[in-house]
């Protein structure tokens, strides 16, 4: 079987050639690495103004019929922070969880029934506590609200469901996802089908007197979700080289060596859980302020499907690959707006081709290529 | 060492290039001339959904809407107008960035759309923002007039009156004895459902809400059996509404169906068979020799088929704008009065707008089909009483 | 709660139930041979139901199909919708087997690649479809007219439904026979045990896994018929939703377990029923997940565990 020598050869030759950029870049004297780190945040800060002769190509508005370049963008962070909490449960706890947009959603509906003059919520609230009309939960604190919220739901959906192996979990997961948005659409008190408008942002309720977090430029927005990735980037970093995250690492590899060694394994699950469900809770709650209306069918099943090809395309438990996998499964489909009609086709080829050319991810976790690799090795001759 | 001197250097340069770029700018999309100019013309943004699942309910209005200014341009070659395409596939997170672009997009100066109740909900206050009047061929949903927006016009009826109609048909010329109502869940079928509940009362034996994609509907047919209703009244769209009709006549349901506009669809006889012949479908459009010119000829003509859903009124939209620019409005606020004072005859409908938005309630035309032969035939005008 | 609906004609919801959950038992066999034999979600499965039920269509509209044919034409695009439906979506399980997963497999490569690749051949499976039959329903026409055969106490027991009920537990228990007591069935049972064994004692295990995915492959097809028999209607995206709630019961009965994949498609499917008529036909789909979670909660390797490898003990 010459070609699949070949073609094998060929495949780590290419794998070696992106590891050893990452090999070199970490090689660097440290200010050298801080530099580049420090030059390329400045980038994305500076992205939405994207006007570099030669580049502007990149920019979704560049197009026929194309979309706001800083909406988009926007969209394209929130994914990112998504897929770095999802990360947290698929890449360093080794959970499949195929319900991730249920965290989503319950953030997005947190700040939404809370912060919204017009949720069934607040005008409940105001009845039975005689408040005036205009009345509705701060902002500020509806955030820490739809944090709460989203890590009880991890905590809750989490502790029976995690004694489970993979595959059930995946299963129960992807219909806890899908009860959350029958639920919140059938029901009265979420709004139902109409959804809920007037979601307040950093400013209050959305109106166009805003100044900075306004109605029509979406800038303001993209730095602010921006910053808030990463912030969060830093705080998922020192987890994972936290006791917590070795402690994933352990159950991820091998759940009952690491009990033998003392470490529970459902306790680190339900952390991963919850940790991951928070990160999803804020990303809705910072999609649910910018768009200030949502409806339940945003949050179906097929949108959960497509966090978790973020991740695995990126490279599971590699932050840079998810955040990198986030961004194209965002960006692209905007970017070739022409494809009109075949987009989703031409999306599904690429899921495809990716995963079969490239199955570690488009920027693998060193350990997670190592293990890949020792697989492909045990594979017995005969087959 | 070598190695690290290189490796600063190109660090500091890329810092440098950084820095000219930031200078250097280009604008990228997104240009900045100013409309009102003077001159006659303007471009118009339509957004909704025109790919994905949803698109059959909204391409005949997308198509109704590029014909109008097909028409326009042959007949006023000197008046210059375009209309741009943004497709959101109905989903509200992609009609949110489509909106920030055409709000900051001075060269804009109108807006069709949205088709949605959901997506125009999430849009509407982006557009008023920036001044852009929002003509609307679709978006049914009551609510979206009841919060005072400036910027949302429609040139259909909303569900209020949609429901109303349907129970003045049901009354006057169905009279059936027990009514069931089922709804697919969805803003625009259960608005219109709570609608016609509220206006038939106690006929109202009995209901059951569907959902988008479901296929079987054994259910929703035992409560129709034991409700013994004789009509059936549903809010929803083809893609659930043509099995459910075909189950249904299957076991045996002989009772009147009635549908809504959602269903004013050549793909809901082809779906549902022989077990549409019969059904009744409302809708806020005239019948194609009624309302006079040769719209429904010309749309035949240009795309090969049959103008569907809200085929008309996307037309008719197109024209409320194309009839501003003829009459010498190009800019934003301009059209923005222009559409507010609006009076004139359409295809689907006579058009004037209320304060809210809405098409005036006394000019809203609302006409009952029957399904014949695979064909939906008008059948009577439904009088509001 | 709508007890006096449900309580007054128990026996005909339950007869409703499991004749829709029938159609789900045989696609959750297509789950569950995949699972059992290679461990991993072969979400593509959905899709090559949809094929079916496509290739229902065609062939159907080709021999001219119309509403009530006489009975030799209808016995003759029963047959003929059959065959064609069953060799295609046959065809395509081998073929998603041969492009998505032998690669992967060579590189034993973890579940998650597999599932993520298999998501990506749905989405290209199900837009291809939408693309060339449009996003609306294809209506199919009844060849079958529904007639009530018996009746026991005001429960009608329909010819379709006593078709799909027939047609689902003679494959069922055919399959089970092949499973279990032929030489390939072995061959089958012995990879699920152990590949590398059954490797070494002269299995072809690429060879029984081109063939555990025709036979789910066949069996979506053949569901597919009756599908198209029993709601004379298809769409671009009606795998989706059905392949859910068939990996749903797959996993409710116990997946790998070919009897689990029975058991479970029919309890799901009276299930669903009973929720749909005690409330609102939107809450069905809360009540199977909810009954799924429940189930694994108190057996976490489903109703009947998970045994295919075992299948005879």
């Amino acid at each position: 079987m010459t070609t699949t020598t070949s073609r094998k050869r060929l495949l780590n030759g290419l794998s070696d050639a992106t590891g050893g950029i990452g090999d070199r870049f970490r090689a660097l004297p440290k200010w050298q690495r801080g530099l580049a780190f420090l030059a390329f945040v400045a980038f994305l800060y500076y992205l939405p103004l994207l006007g570099i002769p030669g580049l502007t190509w990149l920019r979704t508005d560049s197009i026929e019929g194309g979309n706001n370049w800083a909406g988009v963008l926007f969209v394209c962070a929130v994914y990112v922070l998504i897929a770095i909490g999802l990360n947290v449960v698929i890449g360093l706890a080794g959970l499949l969880d195929l319900g991730y947009v249920g965290f989503f959603a319950v953030g997005a509906y947190s700040v939404a029934l809370f912060g919204s003059t017009q949720s069934p919520v607040v005008k409940a609230l105001q009845e039975r506590f005689d408040l005036p009309q205009g009345w509705a939960v701060a902002w500020a604190i509806c955030i820490p609200i739809a944090i709460a919220i989203a890590m009880i739901s991890g905590v809750l959906l989490g502790w029976p469901t995690l004694r489970l192996r993979g595959d059930y979990l995946a299963i129960v997961t992807l219909g806890f996802g899908e009860i959350i948005r029958i639920v919140v659409r059938n029901v009265s008190w979420s709004g139902g089908p109409h959804g809920v408008a007037a979601i307040p942002g950093p400013e209050g309720a959305p109106s166009a007197d805003n100044q900075v977090f306004g109605l029509i430029d979406a800038k303001p927005w993209y730095w602010l979700a921006l910053t808030v990735v990463l912030l969060l980037v830093l705080a998922v970093r020192r987890l994972e080289n936290s006791r917590v995250g070795r402690a994933w690492l352990a159950v991820r590899e091998d759940e009952d060596a690491a009990a033998v060694m003392g470490v529970y394994p459902f306790k680190y699950k339900l952390w991963a859980f919850a940790i991951g469900a928070a990160l999803g809770g804020i990303s809705g709650a910072l999609f649910a302020s910018r768009q200030g209306f949502i409806e339940p069918n945003q949050f179906n099943a097929q949108l959960s499907i497509l966090f978790v090809a973020m991740v695995v395309v990126g490279g599971a438990g590699n932050m840079a690959g998810v955040a990198l996998g986030a961004f194209l499964l965002a960006y692209l489909p905007e970017r070739f707006r022409d494809f009109a009609e075949w987009r989703f086709l031409v999306f599904g080829l690429a899921l495809v081709l990716v995963m079969l050319l490239r199955p570690q991810g488009l920027i693998p976790s060193r350990r997670r290529a190592r293990e890949l690799k020792d697989r492909a090795e045990e594979v017995p001759a005969s087959v | 060492m070598r190695r690290n001197y290189v490796r600063a250097l190109g660090a500091v340069g890329l810092a440098a290039t950084m820095v000219v770029a930031a200078g250097c700018q280009d604008a990228g999309g997104g240009s900045n001339e100013a409309g009102g100019d003077g001159k006659c013309g303007g471009k118009v943004a339509i957004f909704g959904a025109f790919t994905g699942p949803n698109a059959g309910l909204v391409l005949p209005s997308l198509n109704g809407a590029k014909l109008a200014f097909k028409q326009f341009t042959e007949k006023n070659p000197d008046c210059k107008v375009e209309l741009k395409e943004f497709d959101t596939t109905g989903d509200p997170t992609q009609a949110t960035p489509v909106a920030n672009q055409v709000a900051q997009d001075q060269s804009f100066v109108a807006v069709i759309g949205g088709h949605f109740s959901g997506e125009t909900k999430a849009t509407m206050p982006i557009y008023e923002a920036a001044g852009l009047v929002m003509v609307s061929p679709s978006a049914t949903a009551t609510e979206l007039t009841a919060t005072g927006n400036k910027a949302f016009h429609r040139v259909v009826g909303n569900d209020g009156t949609q429901g109303a109609a349907a129970v003045a048909y049901l009354k006057n010329s169905l009279k059936p004895s027990k009514v069931f109502v089922i709804d697919d869940g969805t803003p625009y079928g259960q608005g219109i459902i709570d609608e016609v509940k509220k206006g038939l009362g106690t006929v109202v034996v009995d209901s059951d809400k569907v959902q988008t994609d479901q296929t079987n509907f054994d259910a929703t047919i035992s409560k129709i059996k034991s409700s013994g209703a004789d009509a059936i009244a549903y809010g929803g769209y083809t893609n659930e509404a043509a099995p459910l009709l075909k189950q249904a006549r299957a076991a045996g349901i002989t009772a009147k169906f009635l549908g809504f506009d959602g269903l004013y669809d050549p793909g809901f006889p082809a779906g549902a068979g022989a077990a549409a012949e019969g059904a009744i479908v409302t809708c806020p459009c005239l019948p194609a020799a009624e309302a006079g010119g040769t719209f429904s000829a010309d749309y035949q003509k240009e795309y090969g088929q049959a103008p569907g859903s809200y085929g008309a009124e996307g037309f008719d939209g197109a024209n409320v704008l194309l009839d501003g620019f003829k009459a010498g409005k190009s800019s934003r606020k301009d059209l923005m009065e222009w559409v507010d004072s609006y009076d004139k005859q359409g295809v689907s409908k006579y058009v004037k707008f209320d304060a809210s938005g809405d098409v005036e309630k006394s000019k809203v035309v609302i006409w009952a089909y029957e399904i014949k032969g695979g064909q939906i035939t008008p059948k009577e005008e439904i009088k509001l009483s | 709660m709508n007890f006096d609906e449900l309580f007054g004609h128990l026996g005909q919801h339950t007869v409703d139930g499991l004749a829709k959950g029938s159609i789900y038992a045989l696609v959750a066999l297509g789950y569950t041979l995949v699972y059992g034999v290679l461990k991993l979600i072969n979400f593509a499965h959905s899709e090559v139901f949809m094929v079916g039920t496509f290739t229902v269509v065609g062939v159907w509209s080709l021999l001219g199909a119309t509403d009530s044919p006489p009975l030799g034409t209808l016995l003759l695009l029963l047959a003929a919708g059959l065959l064609a439906a069953a060799l295609a979506s046959g065809l395509t399980a081998v073929a998603v087997e041969r492009i998505a997963y032998r690669r992967l497999r060579r590189m034993n490569a973890p579940p998650l690649i597999f599932l993520i690749t298999a998501i990506g051949l749905s989405l290209v499976m199900s837009e291809a479809f939408g693309l060339w039959q449009g996003r609306l329903v294809v209506g199919i026409p009844t060849v079958l007219e529904r007639d009530v055969v018996f009746s026991i106490g005001g429960t009608d027991v329909t010819n379709t439904q006593i078709i799909t009920v027939v047609a689902a537990l003679v494959m069922m228990a055919g399959l089970d026979v092949f499973i279990n007591r032929t030489r390939y069935g072995r061959g089958v049972r012995a990879v699920a045990q152990n590949p590398d064994t059954a490797a070494l004692m002269g299995v072809n295990k690429d060879r029984v896994i081109a063939l555990i995915f025709l036979l789910g492959g066949l069996l979506a097809g053949a569901a597919a018929l009756l599908y198209a028999l029993r709601y004379g209607n298809t769409r671009f995206n009606v795998g989706f939703l059905l392949g859910l709630k068939a990996f749903t019961a797959a996993v409710l009965g116990g997946i790998g377990n070919l009897r689990g994949a029975l058991l479970g498609g029919l309890l799901l499917g009276v299930v669903e029923v009973y929720a749909a008529t005690l409330t609102q036909s939107n809450w069905e789909d809360v009540a199977a997940f909810v009954v799924l979670v429940v189930v694994l909660l108190f057996r976490p390797t489903g109703l009947l565990g998970e045994s295919l490898g075992r299948a005879r003990a």
